[in-house]
């Protein structure tokens, strides 16, 4: 569904009056992940992950390389075909107290982007609301939610309504940027199984974006790890996490603390 | 071995526009030198304030201490005029935070700002010159794991990184030789490689000078690979404690139970986690109580009074009516 080829993203620092050596965020970064499986992108902080999730959203523009979506490079798509595809990729941002507006209610946090694709949605305002109304049952809110704002919820739900305005538009791919490292480990229970159950309804494919390895470990069919701009390895969850191949790997997996007495 | 720190019955109250929040409702808490206690519990439990009432940071008004007493050596924290307390923090008690970025003056050089610190705590004791202190500044400094300390003294902050920041404020914190620090969440910003240095350099300097030590966190994984006990609160109390083994190994409040089932091991498959239902209980109005049952699976009449905190085991405590039997 999404294959990245060769990617590399050089920033170019430009001081006024100095130049500035231009810093390679991603090299030569290559991946694919099929439809319906869940991919984990792992990396410290600095390592690249955001850069990279940026790229497939065409937030910024690759240096090199090609990110094909469903087969079509999205360097080459029109203006309008780049407007439609936007639909069918949606995001959940890290912090839901950031990312939803404290003065947009929930009906219009979560009918906005059917109004942004309406072109290609075609839904009239009665539409977009009942359309609204499904998705938050689909997350465990319901209809008297609509009309609340957002300091009204707690953290967990307010991430719920992050996740229905990333679904609204029904899209085939979800990108989960650090979806739970706000949350506290119980509401993360709850969001992390809310993810599992809409993937198996709705057949969603995940590109999912940590660096917490349990998380990861818990919710991912494969895993590739990023180390400064590099995809050190990647494959199967389980063969990463039980015979690690590269020394970074290795070195990451032994700093996670799990929670199991030592001795 | 007797007690560095004694909490005994603390309740504070949080004034707020709708009223009084009853924010610590009874903490018992005994810690000895040499131990490491983990005190986990979710946002807004009160781990935090607990550990600001250790060394009376919290500011009252709002705040008021309603009943209970924080013995440090055995001298009442809450009773202590403010120029005794002045001796105690740094110099007895340290206490790093949890981001390093704001906790650093960002226009003052870091061996400055250490040698602040090491001259203020040498005051109440024996005084040392400034070019002691800068001394014992870069000793510090290499002792957290910064390499070339010493030529690293001039440097500002932002020369730094957040990690190498973080080790910065523990050097701070320790160059007085504090017998208590109080860490609160010392590893949360940063990468789990480097997270695992900052616990490892703790460990160590436990080992070292015999100093206790309260990691307050979120993380039970922290907590199992690095506390020598730990302390689990729910809005306001201490549900469980004991040593980490048998705390995290045989957990017997459920709201403890529930913590650990909530979190993805290497065991739990896709979908089979166990989240928590229901949220923490308004402050304002807390249930009558165990401030746990609304949201317990194992809730009955005799919760309604809250229950008191027994020993099941040498230094296992659970405040659950189910161990009363």
């Amino acid at each position: 569904m999404l294959k990245i080829e060769g990617l590399t993203k050089t920033f170019i620092r430009g001081g006024l009056f100095r130049r500035t050596p231009p810093v390679t965020a991603l090299r030569d970064v290559s991946l694919s992940v099929a439809k319906g499986e869940s991919f984990g992108l792992v990396g410290e902080s600095g390592s690249g992950k955001s850069t990279l999730a940026r790229c497939i959203l065409r937030l910024d523009r690759p240096t090199s390389g090609r990110i094909l979506f469903e087969g079509e490079d999205m360097a080459r798509l029109t203006p309008a075909a780049m407007r439609h595809l936007r639909a069918r990729i949606q995001v959940v941002w890290q912090d839901p107290y950031a990312s939803l507006n404290p003065r947009m209610s929930v009906h219009d946090i979560v009918t906005e982007p059917l109004v942004v694709h309406r072109a290609s949605i075609g839904l009239d305002s009665r539409g977009r609301t009942e359309r609204a109304a499904r998705i938050l049952a689909q997350v465990g809110l319901g209809p008297q939610h609509l009309h609340r704002y957002p300091h009204e919820f707690s953290g967990g739900q307010r991430q719920r309504i992050g996740i229905a305005r990333a679904l609204v538009t029904e899209p085939s791919l979800l990108l989960l940027d650090e979806p739970t490292s706000a949350l506290d480990v119980s509401v993360q229970a709850q969001v992390l199984n809310l993810l599992v159950d809409l993937q198996a309804r709705l057949g969603l494919t995940y590109f999912f974006i940590s660096h917490d390895l349990s998380v990861i470990r818990y919710i991912c069919d494969r895993v590739a790890l990023l180390h400064r701009g590099v995809i050190v390895e990647q494959g199967p969850t389980a063969a990463i996490f039980d015979a690690p191949q590269h020394a970074i790997t290795r070195t990451l997996l032994a700093a996670m603390p799990e929670v199991v007495v030592p001795g | 071995m007797t007690a560095l720190l004694e909490i005994e019955g603390l309740h504070l109250g949080m004034q707020s526009f709708d009223g009084e929040a009853h924010v610590l409702n009874g903490i018992d808490l005994t810690i000895r030198r040499g131990e490491v206690w983990g005190v986990v519990g979710e946002t807004g439990c009160g781990k935090s304030l607990t550990g600001l009432s250790v060394s009376r940071l919290v500011p009252t008004p709002p705040a008021r201490y309603r009943a209970g007493r924080i013995l440090f050596e055995g001298q009442d924290v809450l009773a202590m005029p403010e120029g005794e307390l002045r001796k105690l923090r740094g110099r007895h008690i340290g206490m790093i935070f949890q981001d390093p970025t704001t906790n650093l003056n960002p226009s003052f050089r870091i061996g400055d700002q250490l040698v602040d610190v090491a001259l203020a705590a040498a005051r109440h004791s024996e005084r040392i010159t400034r070019a002691a202190a800068r001394d014992l500044a870069a000793r510090m400094l290499d002792k957290v794991g910064i390499p070339n300390a010493a030529s690293r003294l001039d440097d500002y902050p932002h020369q730094f990184s957040g990690g190498m920041r973080q080790r910065v404020l523990i050097a701070m914190a320790l160059i007085g030789r504090p017998s208590l620090l109080i860490a609160d969440e010392p590893t949360t910003a940063l990468d789990v490689s480097v997270q695992a240095q900052v616990l490892a350099l703790l460990k160590g300097m436990v080992a070292e000078t015999g100093m206790a030590v309260m990691l307050i966190t979120h993380n039970l994984g922290v907590v199992a690979q690095s506390c020598t006990h730990v302390a689990v609160m729910y809005a306001g109390n201490i549900v469980e404690s004991g040593r980490v083994a048998q705390v995290i190994r045989a957990p017997r409040h459920p709201y403890t139970q529930a913590l650990l089932a909530a979190i993805p091991t290497r065991h739990v498959a896709r979908g089979a986690l166990q989240g928590l239902a229901g949220s923490v209980p308004d402050l304002l109005a807390p249930p009558p109580g165990c401030r746990f049952a609304p949201r317990c699976a194992h809730a009955r009449a005799a919760c309604a009074v809250l229950p008191a905190s027994v020993t099941v085991e040498e230094g296992h405590r659970v405040a659950c009516v189910l161990a009363h039997a």
